[in-house]
């Protein structure tokens, strides 16, 4: 089982030599091997031009996204537990599930004018019924027998959802935050394409008019590094932190 | 000190044909321990449940202490009920009131030696060690009213046996008004002041007895088992419930 521990790094170069073996017989504009785009990337870094967009793309997701999962836990915690609340809304939960994502962005671009409110409005809108539905089940699943029990015992509101409720919705949190992240990313790219004038959706189009395929690539080893970072120093150990107390 | 008046004219679970409980009566004096016997199903954990206000759905009225205040309730469920993402002295801390020293904790988990392992999570004791920390809850609040619901039902006999100990001696250092649920007729005779038979459907008191071996002697076996069987004889009707 030794092995097992190279197999990534071992698959990462293998993708690699496969990018460089097709990219070298192809000889084409539009498919530059790894070490142009890796040219490409450092310059981009060094010109200040990537860690700008990106940065203006990181500062809209982080806003968009903490007011859809805090919206979303506030209003799936009381769908969830509001039954006739939940046979009132969940109509309007399945017309926001299904109206895709560019209708809403361009609603909201006409209806707010090409500004930063109503380009994070249209990421939430996008999101928020994720988040609700999630949360939702798994309110429903919470355990009455702890529920029963913080109630004999008088717990405060907020204590009942600092103790007793958010520990038990943890895993549907980190679904939704994971789901939510994907689902995000790819949105705020459309928005600012379409209405934004920086931010990595602005810049990849600027490239793709200039059919500029290494600066393309670039972009994207830096969007799918920062993912892997994410995920690597905030929801692993998060993970770790709430699975402390299983045997 | 805390008096307790029980009286349940109906309580019937929506849908169901029949009431549950129907002309209840029971009252409990201060610091007395009774035990409620009956076979499973008779409405002993809906009782319990409405002494605890958990269960509000019913006709009657039930006054502990004095009038007009919110009672405190200890109640140690059928099962240990406690947050498996809190340790043990999380758990218990959680229940007492802003104003009470978590001093009262120290002096308890001692009792039931559970010092050593105050800062495990529940998962990773034992089913034994996880009751403890339920009983140590339920005192922890100081209750007005102590409920106990069959809390010794899944453990092996010698834990049973051993936690049932630490329970008496612990009630005897603080005493509480204590109603305990049961079906097993030794554990009632060697634990309680005074047994309470009911019988189901819907719930009623079929004899109230008071146990007449004094504390000092609980531990004897042979005289819980000889008044066991006195009971069992004078009470024919006991023999049915069990």
């Amino acid at each position: 089982m030794q092995s097992n521990k190279y197999l990534p790094s071992l698959s990462l170069l293998i993708f690699l030599a496969l990018w460089q073996g097709v990219a070298s017989y192809l000889h084409s504009n539009t498919l530059p091997t790894p070490q142009v785009v890796a040219v490409v990337f450092w310059q981009a870094i060094v010109s200040g031009q990537l860690p700008f967009h990106l940065g203006m793309t990181l500062l809209r997701l982080v806003v968009s996204f903490s007011i859809s999962m805090l919206l979303g836990c506030a209003i799936g915690i009381a769908l969830g537990r509001n039954k006739a609340l939940n046979a009132f809304f969940d109509n309007w939960l399945v017309i926001f599930l299904n109206v895709p994502a560019l209708v809403t962005i361009i609603l909201c671009y006409v209806w707010f004018g090409l500004v930063e409110p109503a380009a994070i409005l249209a990421v939430v809108i996008n999101k928020l019924p994720n988040v609700i539905v999630t949360i939702r089940e798994g309110t429903r699943s919470l355990d009455t027998d702890l529920m029963d029990m913080a109630r004999c015992y008088h717990f405060s509101k907020t204590k009942t959802i600092r103790h007793v409720i958010l520990p038990q919705l943890q895993p549907f949190l980190m679904g939704a935050t994971r789901s939510g992240l994907a689902l995000i990313w790819k949105i705020i790219l459309v928005v600012e394409l379409l209405g934004r004038s920086n931010g990595m959706g602005y810049q990849l189009h600027l490239f793709f008019q200039m059919f500029d395929v290494a600066s393309i690539l670039a972009y994207t080893i830096a969007f799918v590094a920062v993912i892997q970072l994410i995920e690597c120093f905030i929801l692993k150990p998060l993970d770790k932190k709430a699975l402390r107390w299983r045997r | 000190m805390t008096d307790v008046q029980i009286t349940i004219d109906n309580k019937t679970y929506a849908g169901a044909t029949q009431p549950t409980i129907k002309n209840f009566q029971l009252s409990l004096k201060a610091n007395e321990f009774v035990c409620l016997v009956g076979s499973s199903g008779c409405g002993k954990t809906t009782l319990l449940n409405c002494l605890s206000g958990l269960d509000t759905h019913y006709e009657g009225d039930i006054q502990v202490g004095e009038q007009h205040t919110t009672p405190k309730i200890g109640y140690i469920f059928q099962n240990p009920r406690l947050l498996p993402w809190r340790t043990v002295r999380e758990n218990i801390e959680l229940v007492l009131a802003p104003n009470q020293s978590p001093a009262v904790i120290d002096v308890l988990l001692d009792f039931m030696q559970l010092t050593q392992s105050q800062h495990e999570y529940p998962e990773r004791l034992s089913v034994g060690m996880n009751r403890r920390v339920a009983i140590i809850r339920a005192f922890a609040v100081n209750p007005d009213l102590l409920l106990m619901d069959e809390p010794f039902v899944s453990l092996d006999p010698p834990t049973a046996r051993d936690v049932r100990a630490l329970l008496l001696q612990l009630w005897q250092q603080r005493p509480h008004t204590v109603l305990f649920v049961t079906h097993d007729l030794r554990e009632a005779i060697t634990l309680a002041d005074r047994l309470i038979f009911l019988a189901s459907t819907p719930m009623r008191v079929i004899s109230d007895i008071v146990v007449p071996i004094p504390r000092t002697q609980r531990h004897d076996e042979t005289a819980i088992e000889s008044f066991r069987q006195q009971l069992l004889n004078n009470y024919p009707d006991i023999k049915l419930l069990l």
